[in-house]
């Protein structure tokens, strides 16, 4: 079901913990609220659960207005970060609860436990004690019991943050996969890059309360609206440049010597910072001798990353840049080096002042 | 429900029930007839018997504390920081004075310490005296059973900052060159400080409070808590209402006190220290055995009053009368108790009375610990400050304002005809328990995951449902330890009872005083029992759930 969120508005006492945030969550997508602690993102997720009643602006679910409803008439599947698996039932009792509350006939609920388990894979855990269960059992119990009243949108809230690291990318695939066969809208809250792009259609990437990008993964990371958004979804070079020349959306602009092609937002001129990515940059030995026009710098660092290798370079200002290279190639080390821009993914500029 | 109506309707049953008396207490202190005055508290200031009532209280409680402390503070340094054989049992069965009703304390200590009580015959036996030694009565007696009874707070309270207070401070301190005694000094003193001056608070007030110590041994020695049992048995009640307000205000201002150090006591124990780190003291061997045998004979001593309860329990009526030791024993006092209609009639109306009183704390102390952990209100303060308020208020206290209050029928005003009926008892109960239950609650409350409630919410469970299929259950084990706690605490209360019962609603406690009078000690002593063992058994079952009991 579709998921509006207008202008949606919290205040604490004076601090504003979201601000004016607007989105439209499609039906069966799956958006992630993604930014670090204290942007708003699990205030949100709260409100939309009818945990934390707006300040001021709309949620609406599906064609209805259900800013003023309670949690408890919503329906709103929930996933808490804790599980918060009821201690004194067991697991048939806890994916029970809400088709009770439901109203749903005991039969029925005979029925419609053990299927719900089955599609968490946990078949026959029914009488099983939900604190001797391990953290994963836990976190599908936590998700069949959210899913077995079906609700229109399900919430997760850092669903995975309870994991150890090699069960998380798994469980992540396996969620995923889940949530799509049932064809569920879902809204996650997290902190971790990763996370959010693994899982999410689209992501929307929160700071202190207010909505700085609303995009795919994709477009997130290939065309960041803010400098903000460009270090949270990847990391980012920022060198200090000059507008030479405009041509529609792009340009080219003066970095250190070097002329390099530029996404440009309208209305930029003069000085500018550069936004560019790890892997747009290349490297070269300054006595190569071919003619290369870079940046000159110096290796200090060589890391062994695996499908690539990434390069720390001083430049001659004191800025270090980060230049990822695909492959192992030759080894440059500690030597002086030129520093190219490829144009994949585009490079970008931000006003001077931007954060 | 919303909970600022919830919590409207909460407050207003507390006013009513804990402020609302007291208040009445107070204007009829200020009344003649019709006429508001000061002439009451001027009859008060100019009576010298007054005076002296309010002096001996003061001093008396001021002593209660000196002396639990001198008790209570050694034996915690000696049970946390030195070892030797059974010292873990032991430092379990020092807290034993708490199993001790009010009363039933007093009469152990009657039977054992009294004239005729076996210390008082036995020195008697062995002198060759042809009276008893000495008599227990006055000042000193009731300063040799609060001592008894309140060294347990300073106990408590020191072993609890003690096994927080890191040892590595003390090592620390020894370290920088200070001697064992300029580390006591000028380290874990201070340290202690806190919990000292919290004990300490606790104790006065308590001593300010008690009855049952000055009702029994106080012979013509006044205090204000047995002031306002006379003045009003001698239908002074505009001085009784007086001294009530007077006991009140002192002790209302110890709370206060107690709750701003109970503050800073939680937050110097907020360092985590190795438990009992300074317990590694060395000691030699002689020094071991000295120590055993020290803490052995505390011990022995300090459970004489549970052993002589028993003991007499088991004497029948008149035949224990100049031997020391009695020369007879039977079950008799117990098949009497349980046979006998007008011995079993008080235990049926304590336990009828204990339960409706405890039922109801169990609902309130539900409901205003879940609207005190879980919601913002306004008005939270005012809900937090009325549910310990009754904890201030000693039994005279309560029982005065229940009787000037609830003595008319007028609706209108809030009062009703209670005094003289069934429900004033289980209502002072009631009232007198209400920190006791809240507390457990809150702690229980405080323990878990309100994501458990929200997750209800979120599974479409109404606020009722989320209260009785998540809540209810995950409080009921804390919750329950304190109910009962408070249940034996109603089934035993005597202060209250004895300014408020009525014949045919004879509690346990006044049955207790009405066997001593007649002499029977023996049924005393059986009824005496009966309480220690349902104490004993609360407290095993529910053991740890309940963090601190506030005192009696």
């Amino acid at each position: 079901m579709k998921l509006s969120l207008e202008a949606l508005s919290k205040r604490f006492g004076t601090t504003v913990a979201v601000r004016e945030l607007s989105l439209e969550v499609h039906p069966g997508e799956f958006l992630s609220l993604l930014g670090p602690s204290g942007c708003g993102k699990t205030t949100t997720l709260r409100m939309i659960a009818g945990f934390e009643r707006p300040t001021s602006g709309r949620i609406v679910l599906g064609e209805r207005d259900v800013t003023d409803l309670p949690a408890q008439r919503r329906g709103m599947g929930m996933v808490f970060q804790s599980y918060a698996l009821f201690p004194h039932l067991d697991v048939f009792e806890n994916v029970a609860f809400g088709l009770k509350a439901k109203g749903v006939r005991a039969s029925e609920i005979r029925t419609k436990v053990p299927e719900a388990l089955a599609r968490v894979d946990l078949t026959g855990y029914e009488k099983r004690a939900v604190q001797a269960l391990s953290g994963g059992q836990q976190q599908r119990v936590a998700l069949a019991r959210a899913l077995a009243p079906e609700p229109p949108v399900l919430l997760l809230d850092e669903p995975l943050s309870n994991l150890d690291a090699a069960l998380r990318e798994r469980t992540r695939e396996e969620l995923r996969a889940l949530l799509k066969r049932i064809g569920i809208t879902a809204i996650f809250v997290t902190h971790d890059q990763e996370e959010a792009f693994a899982l999410s259609d689209r992501i929307a990437v929160l700071r202190n309360g207010e909505l700085q990008q609303l995009g795919t993964p994709e477009e997130l990371y290939r065309t960041p609206s803010t400098p903000f958004v460009a270090t949270f979804v990847g990391r980012a070079n920022f060198i200090e440049g000059r507008v030479v020349t405009r041509d529609g959306e792009e340009g080219m602009v003066e970095v250190g010597g070097a002329e390099w092609r530029v996404r440009l937002h309208s209305h930029q001129e003069g000085r500018v910072r550069v936004m560019v990515r790890p892997e747009a940059l290349r490297i070269v030995p300054s006595q190569s001798g071919n003619g290369a026009v870079g940046l000159a710098g110096q290796v200090v660092d060589r890391r062994f990353a695996g499908a690539n290798t990434a390069y720390r370079v001083r430049m001659a200002g004191g800025n270090e840049l980060l230049v990822t290279v695909p492959g192992h190639g030759r080894r440059l080390e500690e030597q002086e080096v030129l520093v190219t821009a490829e144009q994949d993914p585009p490079l970008h500029a931000f006003p001077l002042e931007s954060s | 429900m919303r909970p600022g109506a919830l919590g409207a309707v909460v407050i207003l049953l507390l006013i009513w029930l804990v402020l609302y008396p007291n208040l009445f207490v107070l204007g009829d202190s200020l009344r003649e007839g019709a006429e508001w005055t000061v002439e009451n508290y001027r009859r008060f200031a100019e009576s010298s018997s007054e005076r002296e009532a309010l002096w001996n209280s003061v001093w008396i409680s001021a002593a209660s504390v000196l002396f639990s402390g001198l008790i209570g503070v050694p034996l915690a340094f000696l049970f946390t920081r030195y070892s030797f054989p059974g010292r873990s049992i032991l430092g379990g069965l020092v807290a034993l004075p708490v199993l001790l009703p009010p009363l039933v304390g007093v009469i152990a200590f009657l039977f054992l310490y009294g004239e005729s009580g076996f210390v008082a015959r036995t020195v008697q036996g062995l002198l060759g005296l042809d009276r008893p030694p000495w008599r227990l009565t006055g000042p000193w007696a009731i300063l040799l059973v609060h001592s008894y009874t309140m060294y347990v707070y300073f106990y408590l309270f020191t072993s609890a900052a003690l096994a927080r207070l890191d040892g590595g401070y003390a090592e620390a301190a020894a370290a920088l060159g200070a001697s064992r005694f300029t580390t006591l000094r000028r380290v874990t003193l201070p340290m202690l400080a806190p919990a000292l001056a919290g004990a300490g608070l606790l104790v006065f007030m308590t001593s300010m409070g008690s009855f049952s110590a000055p009702y029994i041994f106080g012979g013509g020695f006044r205090v204000l808590s047995t002031q306002i049992y006379v003045s009003k048995l001698n239908g002074d009640l505009a001085i009784a209402a007086v001294e009530t307000v007077i006991l009140a205000g002192v002790s209302i201002a110890f709370l206060a006190m107690l709750q701003y150090y109970e503050a800073r006591r939680i937050y110097t124990g907020a360092g985590k220290g190795a438990v009992g780190a300074g317990a590694a003291a060395k000691q030699g061997r002689g020094t071991t055995t000295l120590l055993g045998v020290l803490a052995w004979s505390l011990t022995i001593l300090l459970l004489l009053p549970h052993a002589t309860v028993l003991l007499v329990s088991f004497v029948p009526e008149g035949t224990w009368t100049t031997q020391l030791f009695p020369p007879t024993y039977s079950a008799e006092n117990y098949v009497n108790l349980f046979s006998r209609p007008e011995m079993l009639t008080p235990i049926v109306n304590s336990f009828q009375m204990a339960t409706i009183a405890t039922a109801a704390n169990v609902v309130l102390a539900f409901l205003a610990a879940y609207l005190l952990v879980r919601r913002q209100f306004r008005g939270k303060a005012i809900l937090g400050a009325l549910v310990i308020l009754p904890w201030a208020l000693p039994g005279t206290v309560l029982a005065m304002a229940l009787a000037t209050t609830f003595n008319a029928d007028q609706p209108l005003a809030g009062r009703f005809l209670l005094v003289g009926t069934f429900a004033i008892l289980p209502l002072a109960y009631f009232i007198r328990n209400i920190p006791l239950v809240t507390r457990a609650a809150l702690t229980s409350f405080r323990q878990f995951d309100p994501a458990l409630e929200e997750a209800s919410a979120s599974l479409g469970a109404s606020w009722t449902t989320t209260m009785r299929r998540v809540a209810l259950p995950l409080v009921l084990p804390g919750l329950a330890a304190g109910a009962l706690l408070a249940f034996v605490t109603a089934l035993g209360e005597f202060v209250a009872s004895i300014l408020l019962y009525t014949q045919r609603t004879r509690p346990i406690s006044i049955a207790i005083l009405s066997q001593l009078r007649e002499f029977d000690f023996g049924g005393a002593a059986a009824y005496g029992v009966f309480l220690i063992a349902l104490m004993a058994l609360v407290f095993m079952l529910g053991y740890g759930k309940v963090s601190g009991t506030p005192g009696t």
